[in-house]
C-alpha cells in the first residue's frame, strides 16, 4: 500500500482576528470585464489595511459582467469607504455591502483524508457522515471529500478530522452568494445608466 | 494624431524613444506645413513632460499631453501622474510600448505601465490594436477631463501604432460604469440650506474644485448672498479673488491665523470643493468638533473620509452652489467677520511685516515674494516649487484673476516648479509666468533649462537660494533637537549655469537693489533666473505643528 506523505496539517492559519467594533462583510462588486479590474479593486483593501478574507470572481448573469465577491472584517465607517473607493474606479459598476443575514452564502471544501487511518478508526466515516459531508472518491491511499456550506460548517468538519490525525491535504473556496434582498440592484443601475445614455 | 486632433488637442509636451518612433514619425508632419495640427515641445526628461502637462492644464483649464517611449520614458512619468492624480489635474501620458508579441518577455525597454500606473491614475488602459486608437484616445479625454479631473495614462503597443486602419472619429462621452456628475440631490440642498440659514458664524472653506468647475461667479454670489467669510486651500488661491472682501485668508499648516482659529469657533462649516488634506485639518480628533459640516464635492469618496459631514451636497460646484443660493436666506454677519480682524492684525504685525519688510539682516523670502506681487500686482500666474518658497510664495502672492496658481499641493514634489511654469507659459501665453523655487528644487528638475532655452519659453525664475533644504532644516530645528542632517547643500554658480543656456540672470544680496531687479526681470523678453541670496535659516510661520490642533498655530517659533 502506497503510503501519503506524513505531513499532517496541526491547525489552520488563523483568520485575521476581530478588532472592537469590526464584523464580517460581503462586499458584491460588478465590473465591466477589462484588463486588470481585480487588482485595482484589491488595492483599494491594500491601501485601507483590511485583510480580504475570502475572494471568488466570476462571470455574473449580466453578459459581460463580472461579479467579484469579497469577504472582509472591518467596521461599518471602514466598509462603507471601501464601497465608496471601488465604485471610484473608472470600470467599476457598483459596489454593494452586506451582512450574512442580507445574503444567502455558501462555501465549498475539498479534504484529502488517509484511506488507511480512515480503515482503522470508524469515527472517520461517522465524522463524515454526521456533517453532511460526501465522500467523492476513495482508493487504498486516499479518500477524497467534498463539504458545502457556511465557513462554521467546513471549519468543524475540519477540526473534527483533523483532530483524529487522518487530513492530508485541505482546500476552502471563497465565498459565494445572492442577495435576499427583492429588487435586482445592478439592473436597476444599469437600466438608470441607459436612460441616462438616451438622453 | 487625428484622434488627438479630435479631441482639440493643440500642444504636447514629450521625449521621443524607441517604441514610440512611428508616433514621432508621424508627429513631424502634423507640426510643420499644410497638416501642422500641435506644437511639440521637446522636454529634458519625461518627468518634465508630465510636470508642464499639469502646469498647462491648470492655467488653460484644458487636457495636457504628454507623449513618451516604453520603460524608462514610461516610468519616468509616473511622479507626474501621481502629482496630477492627488491634485486632480487633468493630463493625458501616452506612452509607448513593445509590440503585444514581446509582452511579458522582458523585451528591452518593457515595462507593465498599465500595471505600475493603476493606483495612481484616474485610468490606465493598454491599446493592443489599432482599430482601439480612436475609442481609447477620446475616452481617454473624456475620463481625464470629466468629473472630479485626474490623470489617465495609455499604454500604446508598438504594432498598433504600425497598423493601418480606416480613421472614423469616435466621441466618447459616456461611460456606463462611471458617473462623472452625480446628480443633485434636493433633499440635501434643502437641508444644507436650513443649516446656514439659522448659521450665526458660518465659515466657507474654498477649494480647486471650486475652479475646476469654473463655479468662481456662482461662488461669489453664494457667499455674498449669506455673507459668509471664506477661507482657501492652497491649490484653491484664486477661486475666490484675494482682493475679495469675504476672503479670509489662506487654509493650513501654513495658513493664516484667524481663519485657522475660527475654524474651531464656526458653528457651520461649509466646504466647498475642497477635500479636507490633513495639512488643513491639522489632528481630526479636535477639528472643528462644534460645528456642523456642509459638504459640496463631485467626489462622494471624499464625504466622510476625513471630516464627519453633517449634510452633504454631492454634485458639480456649478450647480450645486446656485441650488444653494437660491435657497438661502440673505444674510448679515458683520460682527462675526469683524471678530476676524483683531487676529489677523496680531498676524500682520507679528508675522507678516517681518516678513516682507523687515528693516535689518540679509533678503527674506517673503520680502522678495512680496516685490514680485506688488510689481505684477494682477495678471502673473504664481508657480512654485514645494518647501519654503513655497509657502512663502503661496502666503504673500495675490490671486486677483482665475486659474493663477499651479502649486504640487498634495503630492509635495520636488522639482515641480520649473517643468510646470513651462506648460504654463504654453497654456496662458499672455500672462506672466513667476516661478519660485528653492536651491532644492530648482536642481530637481533643472535639465529643464534646456527646453526653456530652446523654447526661449518667458518663465521668470525666482530663485530663493539659502544653502539649505529650508523647510526639512526648519522642522530639524523645531522637532529634532536642530540636528540639521544633510539638509545643507552645496550650491553651483548659477551664474555660469545661466550663462550656459544662454538665459539672462540676475543676482541680489541687498535689500535696496531687489525692487530694480525684479523690475529688470519683468522687463527683460523671455526667460530670467533672478538669483537671491536668503536668510539661510528663515522660518515659515504662521505654523501648526504637526498631529496638532489647527488652535495650536504658533505665530512664533517656540
Amino acid at each position: 500500500m502506497q503510503k501519503i506523505a506524513d505531513t499532517q496539517i496541526h491547525s489552520l492559519p488563523s483568520s485575521t482576528r476581530r478588532a472592537e467594533g469590526e464584523s464580517l462583510y460581503t462586499i458584491l462588486v460588478f465590473s465591466e470585464n477589462l484588463a486588470g479590474i481585480l487588482n485595482q479593486v484589491t488595492a483599494v483593501f491594500t491601501r485601507r489595511q483590511v485583510n480580504i478574507e475570502s475572494l471568488n470572481v466570476s462571470a455574473s448573469s449580466t453578459p459581460g459582467v463580472h461579479k467579484y465577491t469579497i469577504t472582509c472584517y472591518c467596521t461599518e465607517e471602514m466598509v462603507k469607504m471601501l464601497k465608496k473607493q471601488i465604485e471610484k474606479r473608472i470600470d467599476v459598476l457598483q459596489a454593494r455591502y452586506y451582512t450574512d443575514d442580507e445574503i444567502f452564502l455558501q462555501e465549498t471544501s475539498l479534504l484529502k483524508i488517509s484511506t488507511p487511518v480512515m480503515l482503522e478508526n470508524p469515527d472517520v466515516c461517522h465524522i463524515v457522515r454526521q456533517h453532511g459531508a460526501r465522500i467523492v472518491e476513495v482508493n487504498p491511499t486516499y479518500a477524497a471529500v467534498e463539504k458545502t456550506g457556511s465557513t462554521e460548517d467546513i471549519l468543524s468538519l475540519f477540526d473534527a478530522l483533523n483532530r483524529l490525525g487522518v487530513v492530508r491535504q485541505f482546500a476552502r473556496s471563497g465565498r459565494i452568494c445572492i442577495t435576499r434582498g427583492t429588487r435586482e440592484q445592478l439592473d436597476d443601475y444599469l437600466a438608470e445608466r441607459e436612460k441616462e445614455k438616451m438622453q | 494624431m487625428l484622434a488627438l486632433k479630435a479631441e482639440g488637442v493643440r500642444t504636447i509636451f514629450g521625449y521621443p524613444g524607441g517604441s514610440i518612433m512611428p508616433v514621432y514619425d508621424a508627429l513631424y508632419d502634423y507640426t510643420r506645413g499644410e497638416k501642422k495640427a500641435f506644437d511639440h515641445i521637446l522636454v529634458r526628461h519625461e518627468q518634465g513632460a508630465t510636470h508642464a502637462a499639469e502646469g498647462f492644464a491648470r492655467v488653460s483649464g484644458e487636457v495636457g499631453v504628454a507623449i513618451v517611449t516604453s520603460g524608462p520614458g514610461a516610468t519616468n512619468t509616473l511622479t507626474g501622474v501621481a502629482d496630477a492624480m492627488i491634485d486632480s489635474t487633468p493630463i493625458v501620458v501616452i506612452a509607448g510600448q513593445v509590440p503585444i508579441s514581446a509582452l511579458g518577455t522582458d523585451a528591452f525597454q518593457e515595462v507593465d505601465l498599465v500595471g505600475v500606473a493603476q493606483p495612481i491614475s484616474k485610468w490606465s488602459y493598454q491599446i493592443r490594436r489599432a482599430e482601439d486608437i480612436a475609442w481609447a484616445v477620446s475616452r481617454a479625454f473624456y475620463i481625464a477631463r470629466s468629473g472630479r479631473p485626474g490623470p489617465v495614462v495609455l499604454d500604446f503597443a508598438k504594432n498598433a501604432q504600425t497598423e493601418l486602419v480606416e480613421f472614423m472619429v469616435e466621441t466618447v462621452d459616456f461611460v456606463r460604469s462611471y458617473v462623472p456628475y452625480p446628480k443633485l440631490e434636493q433633499e440635501a440642498v434643502q437641508a444644507a440650506a436650513n443649516l446656514i440659514n439659522g448659521a450665526q458664524k458660518p465659515l466657507a472653506l474654498v477649494g480647486q474644485g471650486v475652479e475646476l468647475g469654473n463655479a468662481q461667479d456662482e461662488l461669489i454670489a453664494f457667499l455674498e448672498k449669506a455673507d459668509i467669510p471664506a477661507g482657501r486651500t492652497m491649490l484653491g488661491l484664486s477661486a475666490l479673488p484675494s482682493t475679495h472682501p469675504l476672503n479670509v485668508g489662506m487654509l493650513g499648516m501654513h495658513g493664516n491665523y484667524a481663519v485657522n482659529l475660527k475654524e474651531q469657533e464656526c458653528d457651520v462649516l461649509i466646504a466647498i470643493g475642497m477635500r479636507f488634506s490633513d495639512r488643513v485639518t491639522g489632528n481630526l480628533k479636535t477639528y472643528a468638533k462644534q460645528a456642523k459640516v456642509i459638504h459640496l464635492d463631485i467626489d462622494k469618496s471624499e464625504i466622510n473620509k476625513n471630516v464627519k459631514t453633517t449634510v452633504a451636497v454631492v454634485g458639480d460646484c456649478k450647480a450645486s452652489l446656485p441650488a444653494l443660493t437660491a435657497l438661502i436666506n440673505k444674510a448679515d454677519h458683520k460682527a462675526w467677520r469683524d471678530s476676524f480682524k483683531p487676529l489677523d492684525e496680531m498676524e500682520r504685525v507679528r508675522v507678516i511685516e517681518p516678513a516682507i519688510h523687515p528693516q535689518e539682516g540679509p533678503l527674506r523670502m517673503g520680502e522678495v515674494v512680496n516685490a514680485v506681487a506688488e510689481a505684477t500686482q494682477g495678471d502673473a500666474v504664481l508657480v512654485t516649487d514645494v518647501g519654503q518658497n513655497q509657502l512663502f510664495a503661496t502666503r504673500y502672492f495675490r490671486y486677483p484673476k482665475r486659474r493663477s496658481i499651479c502649486t504640487s499641493g498634495g503630492l509635495g514634489t520636488m522639482g515641480y516648479g520649473m517643468p510646470a511654469a513651462i506648460g504654463a507659459t504654453f497654456g496662458a501665453p499672455g500672462r506672466t509666468v513667476c516661478c519660485f523655487m528653492g536651491d532644492g528644487g530648482f536642481q530637481m528638475c533643472i535639465e529643464e533649462l534646456g527646453t526653456i532655452m530652446e523654447q526661449q519659453a518667458p518663465v521668470k525664475m525666482i530663485l530663493m537660494n539659502n544653502n539649505y533644504l529650508g523647510n526639512v532644516r526648519q522642522w530639524q530645528d523645531m522637532f529634532w533637537n536642530r540636528r540639521k542632517s544633510f539638509t545643507r547643500m552645496m550650491n553651483p554658480c548659477y551664474e555660469l549655469l545661466a550663462k550656459g543656456y544662454g538665459i539672462p540672470y540676475k543676482a541680489v544680496t541687498d535689500r535696496k537693489d531687489l525692487a530694480a531687479a525684479v523690475s529688470t526681470m519683468l522687463t527683460t523678453q523671455g526667460p530670467f533666473i533672478l538669483e537671491c541670496a536668503i536668510l539661510e535659516d528663515d522660518d515659515v510661520l504662521p505654523m501648526t505643528p504637526p498631529g496638532k490642533s489647527v488652535e495650536e498655530m504658533q505665530l512664533e517659533v517656540r
